[in-house]
């Protein structure tokens, strides 16, 4: 039986996430099918028929899926289910949301952030903030998990598969769409970002946050993150929390800045490939996890980096 | 109207937990356990509700061993009126536990449950959204601010991109997310009132719900230990160690 995968959809485009779920969802060996369900998203569909191993798009365009509400998404997903062995999501905001009202629906028991697949009905997933990982094996006829992004590369583009449009499930009228509010941000997004700078309390402020946090991320073309401390604390928006409840990345670059290192923040990027930690408290936990540890006060050695690898300019740097 | 808030009792977030190492599971023996934090939050904010005079009446309810009516005892301390204890010496999945609780919700009528994102434990992050799915009721989930309504609650949630708000037709599910509110301490009057207050008890095989797990659990092990890396002196060394050694920029 063929592979559902739900696409995420950020900002009327096809979020990377799809791509990197799409390598899991192809892992399980049989036909990958994408349901696109959005408003005015014939050109997400395209993108996604572009995917490699992708063997047909499903799409639902109506504005009934506008906003990626929960309650008929859902349903139009355990409408199509029967024919699906496997539906998978990437572990995004909004697969987490959908997904486990699906399986309910279906009667059958989720498996969440999926980060290693065995067999068909066997998988690995963190538990405890990632400080241990249990292998799973799903007795239920259809396979409902999450995918945890940061483990499964990105699928590249291949020769495009069919699109397939698919008859709109009934409005149940439980959920209604009111406003949003976006971080706006020319970074590039944490999840896919090959280099991640994270900023923790230690900034003591938005305006600090700011002067040192983004000049930094900008020189390296790196994605923004912080610790739950500074978004509680209001110095940095909460789409940009790295952790066990926030996000989970793993770049090949981390630069963790007067960030402690709690067990949830390191749950959210202790695989990263190469993690740097600036603090000025030398047992902080995160040079526990460090490759590269710089005690210092951050005030001083974070421009100082700045201006480093500004220098480097271009030449120095590999693509 | 009525607030109906599940909680469940995980191991503390301070604890470190360890891993078994014949790889049966995590080892819960001897170690602090506590209320889910994000289900604390939850508490918090009926709490509120009802002290903004929108609700009467807030029922704990939590599924588990004798022990788990600790963790109910905690929230009725906290303010809550009342708790309800499923017992079960089984160790439940998200699905049996949201089965369990719209059997509760059926009995007890609420018109808002709201509950933590996820558990700390698990990591689940499922049990709110299978059941407004059994209950056939609108979501939602990983709540930041809530306002309620005549008949519909405004829910704005903590999303990828930043925030969105979104509003249900009551009843609802509403899950919490860390930035909902900061929860309350217990007052010693409060704790000694909450001695008082009834906890009533069920057995979760009078419900009539299979409770057999749909996953095996194969093994647990720990994940691969990081190397600890080396302490550099400046800016500019960690910029040619960078470069030339990690080759990462």
């Amino acid at each position: 039986m063929a592979t559902l995968l739900l696409a995420d959809i950020q900002n009327a485009r096809l979020g990377e996430a799809t791509a990197k779920a799409l390598s899991a969802a192809s892992a399980l060996g049989e036909k990958v099918h994408v349901l696109v369900a959005g408003h005015d998203v014939a050109s997400v569909a395209e993108a996604a028929a572009r995917l490699s191993g992708v063997d047909k798009v499903l799409l639902a365009d109506h504005a009934l899926y506008a906003h990626r509400l929960a309650e008929p998404a859902a349903a139009l997903i355990v409408q199509l289910a029967p024919a699906y062995g496997t539906i998978v999501a990437a572990a995004t905001s909004a697969g987490k949301n959908i997904l486990p009202r699906v399986a309910a629906s279906l009667d059958v028991m989720q498996i969440s952030e999926v980060t290693k697949i065995h067999a068909p009905n066997v998988f690995e997933r963190p538990i405890y903030a990632g400080n241990a990982i249990e292998m799973v094996e799903s007795t239920d006829a259809i396979k409902v998990l999450t995918v945890r992004t940061a483990a499964f590369p990105p699928a590249g583009e291949g020769a495009p598969a069919p699109i397939e449009e698919v008859l709109v499930a009934a409005d149940q009228g439980l959920s209604r769409f009111m406003d949003e509010m976006l971080t706006h941000s020319d970074r590039p997004e944490v999840g896919a970002a090959r280099i991640v700078v994270s900023g923790g309390r230690a900034l003591q402020s938005a305006e600090n946050f700011s002067a040192l946090i983004e000049p930094l991320a900008k020189t390296l073309g790196a994605g923004i993150g912080a610790s739950r401390a500074a978004v509680d604390a209001g110095y940095a928006p909460n789409d940009w929390q790295i952790g066990q409840t926030g996000k989970v990345v793993a770049p090949d670059l981390y630069i963790a800045i007067g960030i402690s290192g709690a067990i949830q923040h390191l749950a959210g990027m202790k695989d990263s490939k190469v993690i740097v930690a600036i603090n000025k408290d030398e047992d902080a936990p995160i040079f526990k996890v460090a490759d590269y540890g710089l005690v210092g006060d951050l005030f001083a050695i974070v421009p100082a980096l700045t201006d480093e690898l500004a220098k480097l300019g271009d030449k120095g740097r590999q693509a | 109207m009525k607030i109906l808030v599940p909680v469940k009792r995980v191991a503390d977030f301070n604890v470190k937990i360890r891993v078994r190492s014949d790889g049966s599971g995590v080892d819960l023996g001897n170690i602090k356990m506590s209320m889910n934090p994000f289900d604390e939050i939850a508490v918090e904010e009926a709490l509120r509700i009802k002290e903004a005079g929108h609700a009467k009446e807030i029922v704990i309810v939590s599924i588990g061993t004798s022990e788990v009516a600790e963790t109910i005892r905690g929230g009725l301390a906290l303010g809550a009126d009342r708790g309800l204890l499923i017992k079960t010496e089984q160790k439940l999945e998200p699905l049996a536990i949201a089965k369990l609780l719209k059997a509760v919700a059926e009995i007890e009528k609420p018109t808002l449950i709201i509950l933590g994102k996820q558990a700390i434990d698990d990591d689940c992050n499922q049990t709110g959204q299978m059941l407004a799915a059994l209950l056939g009721w609108g979501q939602g989930t990983f709540a930041s601010k809530v306002e309620i309504g005549a008949e519909t609650i405004a829910v704005t949630r903590e999303v990828d991109g930043g925030r969105e708000t979104i509003e249900l037709t009551l009843p609802a599910v509403v899950t919490t997310d860390l930035r909902l509110n900061e929860p309350r301490y217990a007052t010693l009057p409060n704790i000694i009132k909450a001695k008082k207050k009834p906890i009533d008890e069920k057995d979760a095989a009078d419900f009539g719900i299979d409770p057999s797990p749909r996953l095996k659990i194969l093994k647990t092990f720990e994940p691969p230990a990081r190397r600890s890396g080396v302490r550099l002196s400046s800016a500019a060394e960690l910029v040619s160690r960078l470069r030339d050694e990690a080759r990462v920029i």
